[in-house]
């Protein structure tokens, strides 16, 4: 994996990131890089600054130090306009799904197509978001409240909101937690379809070693603020060390 | 046993600097948080204001918001506003009565419900009923992470949730505030009628003799400040609520104490203008 990726492009790379919240230092220096068409997981125990990662990838949160490049743009220093263009290249599927409470299925999914693909007309938009919800698995929810859905549920559907404006980047954050072993691997396996559909790099955010087993072409896991190992599944799985064999046994 | 005192004296000395400065550092973090605070808040009044006067105003979330804010407290606004007229009459006609000056009811009840009483009950009503609304709206927003999916949306959260909300209510509330003032003078003629014979056209011709243009314009102005400070106050708190469920509660409670203190407080400096000018 690791010869292979050197013949493909970088579509984000993370260098000697540096965040903390006040005293706290979570992460310590942080480096990574994802490349086009795979899916990367960063493995680690809670509290380890996963989540905080992708946030700072985002551009949720501000950075202390070190440099975020997606597409070869620097994020760190991109607000306004040029942020906003770079985010319309990702996706991000929050833990809770984060739909909007006071819309509808539909609504919740036209509202970043309305936003990012102005050029879209009416029949388009709808076509689109029929199509997003058909690869989800839930056509039949178009007119549903999100609080009318199940956990699963409510994952697809902002899966589906995520995709529908054709995301270069997915960022998951725990797409599995809190979900029941069969939905959790059902939307593992929808992680797969979609690398594979949309040809989407993806950093997915875990704790759940079977979510990792599913989707990963590479891992990394962090602990204590620091990248502890990087390798594949295989790698992982062999390794001797006991943090590592604590999540893989 | 000279030792001894002198010890003793330089222990008391140290824990004294050391409580000193104890309190020295604490009230210095009072200080920086309160203007840290202070702003927070200005840079937030700077935002909204920017993003009031931005390209793409997000006028379909504003109607949405108006009729939320308008239209869903017109029920409430209804009860509250009838209510304020039946008992304003009911309690000045007996005093009325002891002056000789009865006939003068219908006049001093409009008079007070126009300058007074509809604006600031009403604005109570919408701090309670719209601030916490908004407070709790947002403040669940917030810590179910949609605010930040908004964000990653390509969305400008404060031109979606802030502007429309701020907006809408500073040009709901002066509607509601004239919706409550008429039904007050309706309340105040079923009043009127409980002890009375009192035709509906003459109640209200002699409500409005004494009733200038200048008794409502002030009134109205206020009523614009009102339902701006109402939508900020829970916006502001909304929006900074914290991560944790009991903060949804906290942004809401303190949205409605705040935007309640609020409306006192612009109200009596209204009075104070109004009364310099006229």
């Amino acid at each position: 994996m690791m010869t292979e990726n050197t013949n493909r492009k970088k579509v984000v790379e993370i260098s000697n990131l540096k965040k903390s919240f006040g005293a706290d230092l979570i992460l310590k220096d942080v480096s990574l890089s994802l490349f086009e068409g795979e899916n990367l997981v960063v493995l680690g125990k809670s509290g380890t600054g996963k989540s905080v990662l992708i946030k700072c990838l985002v551009g949720l949160l501000p950075t202390d130090s070190g440099s975020i490049t997606v597409f070869d743009e620097n994020m760190t220093s991109a607000s306004g306009e040029k942020l906003a263009l770079i985010r319309e290249k990702m996706g991000f599927l929050f833990q809770g799904g984060a739909l909007y409470d006071s819309m509808t299925v539909k609504e919740n999914i036209e509202f970043p197509l309305r936003r990012i693909k102005k050029e879209l007309t009416e029949s388009q938009i709808e076509e689109k978001v029929k199509e997003v919800l058909e690869n989800v698995g839930l056509a039949d929810a178009i007119n549903k409240m999100p609080s009318e859905l199940s956990g699963g549920m409510r994952k697809r559907i902002s899966l589906a909101r995520t995709l529908v404006i054709d995301p270069k980047i997915m960022l998951y954050d725990e797409p599995t937690t809190g979900l029941d072993p069969v939905t959790s691997n059902e939307i593992s396996e929808l992680i797969v379809e979609v690398q594979k559909k949309y040809k989407t790099a993806s950093i997915i955010i875990t704790h759940d070693i079977k979510c990792a087993q599913k989707t990963a072409n590479r891992i990394i896991m962090l602990n204590d603020g620091l990248v502890f190992k990087e390798g594949t599944l295989n790698e992982f799985e062999a390794s001797n060390e006991q943090l590592i064999q604590s999540f893989f046994n | 046993m000279r030792n001894d005192i002198a010890n003793a004296s330089i222990t008391k000395t140290k824990g004294r600097i050391i409580a000193l400065s104890e309190k020295s550092i604490a009230k210095k973090e009072e200080a920086f948080s309160f203007f840290s605070k202070i702003s927070d808040v200005t840079l937030f009044l700077i935002l909204v204001f920017k993003e009031t006067f931005s390209r793409d105003f997000e006028f379909k979330e504003f109607i949405k918001q108006c009729y939320q804010i308008g239209y869903k407290t017109l029920p409430l606004i209804s009860i509250t506003g009838t209510i304020m007229g039946l008992v304003l009459t009911i309690q000045s006609r007996p005093v009325l009565l002891k002056f000789g000056a009865e006939t003068m009811l219908p006049s001093m009840v409009a008079l007070s419900i126009i300058r007074e009483m509809g604006p600031v009950i009403t604005a109570l009503i919408c701090a309670g009923k719209i601030g916490s609304g908004i407070g709790a709206e947002l403040g669940s927003m917030k810590v179910t992470e949609q605010i930040d999916a908004m964000e990653v949306s390509s969305t400008n959260p404060v031109r979606f949730l802030i502007v429309t909300r701020v907006l809408a209510a500073t040009l709901m509330i002066p509607l509601l505030v004239l919706y409550a003032d008429a039904l007050g003078i309706l309340g105040s003629w079923l009043g009127a009628n409980i002890k009375g014979d009192v035709s509906f056209v003459l109640f209200f011709s002699q409500a409005f003799r004494h009733v200038e243009f200048i008794d409502l314009f002030p009134a109205i102005i206020k009523t614009f400040f009102f339902g701006a400070a109402i939508g900020l106050v829970g916006c502001y708190k909304g929006f900074n609520a914290g991560r944790g469920t009991e903060s949804v509660g906290k942004a809401a409670n303190s949205a409605v104490v705040l935007a309640s203190l609020l409306v006192i407080i612009i109200d009596m400096i209204a009075v104070q203008i109004t009364d310099m000018i006229i």
